[in-house]
């Protein structure tokens, strides 16, 4: 078998409430190679973000990885120490955060916050740590450099802001750059000039991206795979093309009918009906099917297996089987 | 021509900003601006955060007092005297459902309280069946009168912010960013619920938003705003398929298409740099720093609104 750069296996991660335990993230698996451009999509409390922190090892203090492996580059990081995790970060996998007012520490400046990341995980030292952040602020396009770096974050614009936060992760260039919904916080003209710096450095520094978001817009323009989620599990993944023309869960089908677009706009939206799941009482069987149109008693009862569509195509939904018995392909131990 | 229910006129909307000790200078967020909405009409009010989109919506409901300009409802002029009488007629829905609920009153209580200002009923009973029939409009059970803001999810707290607005029974709504902070499975049921009440009840909106996909779905007029000022104004099936302004047109290729193909296909136009600050405002045309099309006339004179055929509306020198 060909290693795969990360490989997250049979994740399982939980949070310890007064309420009781919450199955954040739920059997998660996906592989990611070098160079790949990753999207996982799903609304709030999907589990999404919580996916990505589980890589990083960066959860809230309620939080612990239950069950499952993180393999980076054939090693389990679950089982690194605090100190091994430290150095896997920024310096192997970096994160940037969907909210730059917050990320950045607001009494230091850019120069000295991204000097920190450089000093912190290579072994660069004094002028040379400098010049590295001059390069890497013009890298990710900012005018007058030497200039920004003794600015105060709170004397940037958010879309500056957020420059400074890709600059700083990509100081050190790492393989994987995790992107959690890097753009929601920013207005549409900002959010297309990040957008094509990220496509920009990502083709020219060849690091593997996994993009964490909502907006189905930014997942159709920079993924090459989609990984669908809700309620804390993967209910489709696929290539973009796969899952945009020939979505096989009900869920995405629900998801792109909902949306506004340019084919629907005389007609009347169509909207996944109910509210999102709640995580502190899942449900036996799969976890749309209180939301699903197409519910079937089996899908209260059991959990979709992931099924494969085609080599570039999985989906979790019973509504596959249920075709393919309808086609008489039925498999024996339906 | 259908009736004007809303017209604007020239509003300026000026915030003094402390630039010294003893000095303030003017914040233009609202710079010169007139249109009007039909009634029963949707337009939509489309611009990046800090270009005034929501200002506007709030001085015309006078939560802020004009510095200048005028705004007739039905046409009636709104003075600080009878705002009290019209917002009987005009009212608003707002962006963030977990902030503009008041955690310590029940449901009943939210939607009741625009009934208990302007005097709506004759007794209790009167006023539990208003309540009731009202969050049955906006698709909430009679048992979720007496929780409370917090037992509720987002869409579903939007629900009452909107019943609470249609309370009063006004013609018009304006509506801030109203399903922004929603997911988007819910966004879609919001739409709609909008889209049935103006068939229903015949209510006029100002629908603000960024999202222009949003807005085009549920508008029948579009006005684009940059820095206090309407770039274009236009029905919004025109105004998608020929935007002539040059920042209509960036912004309209900086959405991303849910659609893989088509996205990768077309060229987007990446603006250069950031919106400047409302204090520092360019000279003329606020939008030449970012044009492409910029020339010298940009910077001498500001474009006025020139009607290009068919109601649409463009404030460029070039286009």
């Amino acid at each position: 078998m060909s290693e795969h750069l990360l490989s997250v296996q049979d994740l399982h991660t939980s949070f310890f409430t007064d309420s009781g335990e919450v199955q954040a993230v739920n059997g998660v698996s996906f592989n990611l190679d070098p160079g790949e451009i990753l999207g996982i999509v799903g609304e709030s409390g999907s589990g999404k973000s919580v996916t990505a922190y589980s890589i990083m090892q960066i959860l809230a203090d309620t939080g612990r990885i239950v069950h499952g492996h993180v393999l980076y580059k054939g090693q389990d990081l679950t089982k690194w120490s605090k100190k091994q995790m430290r150095s896997f970060r920024g310096k192997c996998c970096s994160i940037i955060f969907q909210d730059p007012m917050t990320s950045l520490n607001p009494v230091f400046t850019v120069g000295s916050q991204l000097e920190e990341a450089i000093r912190l995980h290579t072994d660069k030292r004094g002028a040379a740590v400098k010049a590295r952040a001059i390069e890497m602020l013009d890298l990710v396009g900012m005018n007058e450099p030497e200039k920004r770096i003794r600015q105060y974050p709170h004397e940037l614009s958010g879309g500056m802001r957020q420059r400074v936060m890709i600059a700083m992760a990509l100081a050190c260039e790492p393989d994987i750059l995790i992107a959690d919904e890097p753009t929601t916080a920013l207005d549409v003209t900002i959010q297309a000039q990040i957008l094509e710096l990220m496509q920009d450095l990502q083709k020219k520094m060849g690091m593997a991206v996994i993009l964490v978001t909502h907006d189905l817009g930014v997942i159709a323009d920079m993924c090459d795979n989609i990984v669908v989620m809700y309620g804390g599990r993967i209910c489709e993944r696929g290539t973009a093309n796969e899952i945009f023309y020939n979505p096989r869960h009900e869920y995405t089908k629900g998801l792109l009918r909902s949306i506004p677009n340019i084919a629907n706009m005389k007609q009347r939206l169509v909207p996944i009906a109910g509210t999102p799941i709640n995580m502190l009482n899942m449900p036996k069987g799969c976890a749309f099917c209180a939301r699903c149109d197409a519910a079937m008693k089996v899908c209260l009862d059991e959990l979709p297996e992931e099924m494969t569509i085609n080599e570039n195509h999985k989906a979790s939904c019973w509504m596959n089987v249920k075709a393919m018995v309808e086609n008489g392909e039925g498999r024996a131990d339906q | 021509m259908t009736e004007n229910i809303l017209e604007v006129k020239n509003l300026k909307q000026y915030f003094p900003v402390h630039a010294g000790f003893f000095k303030t200078i003017p914040l233009k967020a609202v710079d010169d601006i007139s249109f009007s909405i039909g009634k029963g009409e949707t337009l939509g009010l489309v611009g990046e955060s800090g270009c005034g989109k929501t200002t506007v919506g709030r001085s015309i409901l006078r939560l802020y007092e004009p510095t200048a300009g005028e705004v007739y409802f039905d046409g009636q002029l709104v003075t600080d005297k009878n705002i009290t009488a019209l917002r009987r007629q005009m009212q608003m829905v707002f962006q963030d459902p977990y902030s503009s609920l008041n955690p310590r009153m029940t449901v009943e209580d939210i939607i009741g309280e625009p009934l208990d200002v302007h005097h709506l009923y004759a007794n209790r009973k009167e006023r539990r069946e208003k309540i009731l029939q009202l969050m049955e409009y906006v698709g909430l059970n009679a048992e979720h009168a007496t929780r409370y803001a917090h037992e509720f999810s987002g869409g579903q707290r939007q629900r009452i912010g909107i019943a609470r607005a249609l309370a009063v029974d006004p013609k018009f709504i304006v509506c801030d960013e109203p399903v922004s902070a929603l997911d988007v499975s819910i966004q879609a049921q919001v739409i709609n619920m909008f889209e049935d009440l103006q068939a229903k009840l015949g209510v006029a909106y100002l629908f603000i938003a960024h999202d222009l996909m949003v807005v085009h779905h549920i508008s029948n007029r579009i006005a684009v705003m940059y820095l206090g000022k309407i770039m274009e104004i236009a029905d919004s099936d025109e105004l998608n398929a020929a935007p002539q302004h040059p920042y209509t047109l960036s912004l309209m290729s900086a959405v991303p298409i849910p659609d893989p193909k088509l996205t990768r296909a077309r060229k987007r136009i990446v603006l250069e740099g950031d919106v400047p600050s409302p204090l520092k405002m360019p000279t003329g045309c606020s939008f030449r720093t970012r044009c492409r099309y910029a020339t010298d006339r940009c910077a001498a004179e500001c474009p006025a609104l020139q009607d290009r055929g068919n109601g649409h509306f463009v404030a460029c020198w070039n286009k």
